[in-house]
């Protein structure tokens, strides 16, 4: 199988998060959109550890992993938090900072 | 020597610094302290006098004041044979004056500072006549200036007399440049200022530096003594108190220009040029002085056009050479007494008749003011040198001596100065003649009264000066000889003899005679408005012969235009500038700052869009 299909893959999923990040507005959806990415450019980093033959790749998938899984964490806290005190998810509801 | 100056000084700074507290006894104080300066004045003349005439000038050094490089100045005084001629006027004339002021001022609530203002003149005239070298005279020079802008805006809660002061002020220091481009030019010239040290220099100086000299203090004269083309101020100068009229504007401060040219007579008389101009300042001032004085219905205007036109035949006698200074002085004495008597019986109306200084509303007051109206007359006899009165001795010779110049130019000068004498005798006869006889023009309220005789005991030494201060000056030539080791070193003798001096006077008189005689004519009736329907001489002598317009014309409208112009261009050109980038600036945030819109995808959106732009280029470059 031709290893770039997996790269294709890894930009559609990427890109879909992206877009996601940009367009949605719920706190919920847009997290799961970083998730999305993270893992699109985990897949990325797992093609090309076997293409290149070694596990760099997989190592720094691993990392990846573990970082987004703390995110996952603290930022799910922070929504619920929000959201109890807010009674709304939106991201632009969340502007206490401006002005 | 020195106490002259200090006494004075040390008074007006005691009375300006207490204040309210020294009101009761503060202008006792300052009457106290002329008449001492006087008593020293007149002790310094006897203890001269008795010198013989080459070692009657004494210096006296005070303090070394400056010593820069090649300038070393001393503050110190020359008392000679000429200044000694002014400190016994300014004192003696100022006591008098301090004296009648007492009364004259008695309702004014700031009568204290009136006086401390009196003595700092004093101790500045001092300054002036005293000091030894041009620097120290410059300080007497912008002090007298100073006190003279105060009394004259001494009751600056009236804008008007408040606008006179600073007429007065800026016309004398145009002259004050004057005076300060020559005292730079002898320093680069001799490398000194002191009077010895020039007079040693002119004598082997270019002729052009002289002139440039000479014509720089002509300046500094036409603006201390309002002569032509600076004499606008001293009319309006007539808003200050009348006993500072009499005092500055008429006896000792206006005559500090004929001071400066005969304390200087060693660089007019290396200088034809500067002498020449001399001349012809002299005699379009005292022309230009006696015609507006003939128009005028404010009595202290007219007589200040008089003063004008007789300081003007006093220049006129400076420029005459070497023989003429002693002429200009002895006038000048004489003058300091008849004038200041006139100003006096002038104050003495206006105290009677509540402060009215329109002579139309006069008339009839000579069965009133007795007194005010003899001493007046004394003086108004002097002034059209009636003999034997004072102005007889003075100006009879200021007119012989221009005569005997020669030529054409000795007839010229000698004619205007006849011609201006005729006009004086028109215009003070009005004077007179509206004043005190006639019928009564003034209103039912008002209640002339002669005044108390703090104001007429001053008046009437000074009428007696009027009368006997020409005979005294000029029996046996006394003032002329008493000068001449100063004024005249080389003891020139005048011109060839135009005329006989019995013929000048009998001219002269015809003339007075003539131009009295027109005025009481004239005056038989007087209206009360002054008519409308006059020659159009009479209404350029009303105007002051269009020298305000002129002067509004050629000065005040350029440097107004002038400073319109810079504050619009610092309005419009530099401010513009500025708010020009700040507007630019702050269009430029608005645009930017709609970028900023709080919302976490847009920043994220610009993020992604950097990446791949970015990104672009790397692939762009690479490729």
């Amino acid at each position: 199988m031709d290893i770039s299909n997996y790269l294709y893959l890894s930009v559609i999923l990427f890109t879909i998060g992206a877009l996601g990040v940009l367009i949605r507005r719920n706190a919920i959806v847009i997290f799961m959109c970083i998730e999305l990415m993270l893992n699109a450019s985990n897949l990325a980093l797992v093609t090309f550890s076997r293409s290149n033959g070694n596990l760099d790749g997989q190592v720094a998938s691993f990392f990846t992993m573990v970082v987004a899984a703390c995110e996952v964490v603290v930022g799910l806290a922070i929504i619920v938090t929000i959201y109890r005190s807010r009674r709304s998810a939106s991201v632009d509801d969340a502007s206490l900072l401006k002005n | 020597m020195v106490y002259l100056i200090a006494l004075p000084l040390l008074s007006a700074a005691l009375l300006l610094v207490l204040g309210r507290i020294a009101d009761k006894w503060g202008h006792l104080l300052a009457t106290f302290i002329s008449a001492t300066t006087f008593a020293i004045g007149v002790a310094e003349f006897f203890s001269m006098h008795g010198q013989s005439g080459g070692n009657r000038a004494v210096t006296q050094k005070v303090f070394e004041w400056i010593a820069v490089g090649n300038l070393k100045v001393d503050a110190s005084l020359l008392l000679d044979q000429l200044s000694i001629c002014f400190v016994l006027l300014i004192t003696g004339v100022g006591t008098l004056i301090h004296i009648y002021s007492i009364a004259y001022m008695e309702h004014d609530k700031d009568r204290r500072r009136f006086f401390a203002y009196l003595n700092l003149f004093i101790a500045a005239m001092l300054l002036l006549v005293l000091g030894d070298s041009y620097l120290n005279l410059y300080v007497g020079w912008e002090g007298v200036g100073l006190a003279s802008y105060l009394l004259i805006g001494f009751w600056n809660q009236n804008p008007a007399y408040a606008v006179a002061a600073k007429k007065a002020f800026i016309a004398n220091r145009v002259g004050d440049v004057g005076l300060s481009i020559a005292i730079m030019i002898s320093f680069a010239q001799f490398g000194t200022v002191s009077f010895v040290g020039v007079k040693a220099g002119a004598a082997h100086a270019s002729p052009v530096a002289l002139s440039a000299i000479g014509a720089m203090l002509l300046l500094a004269a036409a603006g201390k003594s309002a002569q032509f083309p600076l004499q606008s101020w001293l009319g309006d100068a007539m808003a200050g108190p009348t006993p500072v009229s009499a005092l500055i504007h008429a006896a000792t401060m206006v005559t500090a220009g004929v001071y400066l040219i005969t304390r200087s007579n060693f660089i007019f008389d290396a200088s034809s040029t500067a002498r020449i101009l001399v001349v012809t300042v002299g005699v379009i001032t005292l022309l230009f002085g006696a015609i507006v004085g003939t128009a005028k219905d404010d009595i202290k205007k007219a007589l200040a056009a008089s003063t004008m036109s007789q300081i003007g035949y006093m220049i006129l006698a400076t420029g005459l050479g070497p023989v003429g200074y002693a002429f200009a002085i002895m006038h000048l004495l004489t003058h300091g007494f008849f004038k200041a008597g006139m100003f006096l019986g002038a104050g003495s109306v206006m105290h009677g008749m509540e402060d009215e200084v329109n002579m139309r509303k006069y008339g009839g007051l000579a069965r009133l003011m007795p007194i005010t109206a003899v001493t007046f007359g004394l003086g108004y006899l002097a002034i059209l040198g009636v003999p034997p009165f004072a102005g007889f001795y003075s100006k009879d010779k200021i007119i012989e001596t221009a005569f005997n110049q020669g030529g054409g130019k000795g007839i010229l000068l000698g004619g205007a100065a006849l011609i201006g004498a005729g006009i004086t005798a028109f215009y003070m006869t009005r004077v007179v003649v509206l004043t005190f006889s006639g019928a009564r023009r003034w209103k039912d309220g008002a209640h002339p009264h002669e005044s108390s005789i703090l104001m007429w005991a001053p008046m009437v030494v000074l009428a007696i000066g009027s009368v006997a201060s020409g005979f005294l000056l000029s029996f046996g030539s006394s003032l002329v000889n008493w000068l001449q080791p100063v004024v005249n070193a080389s003891n020139a003798v005048g011109g060839k003899e135009l005329m006989k001096p019995l013929v000048v006077s009998l001219l002269a008189l015809v003339v007075v005679i003539l131009g009295a005689g027109y005025a009481i004519t004239k005056y038989r009736t007087v209206p009360d408005v002054a008519p409308e329907k006059v020659s159009l001489f009479t209404k350029a002598a009303r105007k002051d012969l269009y020298q305000d317009d002129l002067n509004d014309a050629l000065l005040v409208k350029p440097g107004k235009a002038l400073t319109l112009g810079l504050v619009a261009t610092d309005n419009y050109v530099i401010d513009g500038a500025v708010r020009l980038v700040g507007w630019v600036l702050s269009e430029i945030s608005d645009v930017l700052r709609k970028i900023q819109n709080g919302y976490v995808r847009t920043y994220a959106l610009i993020m992604l869009a950097g990446i791949f732009i970015g990104a672009l280029i790397i692939w762009v470059v690479t490729a």
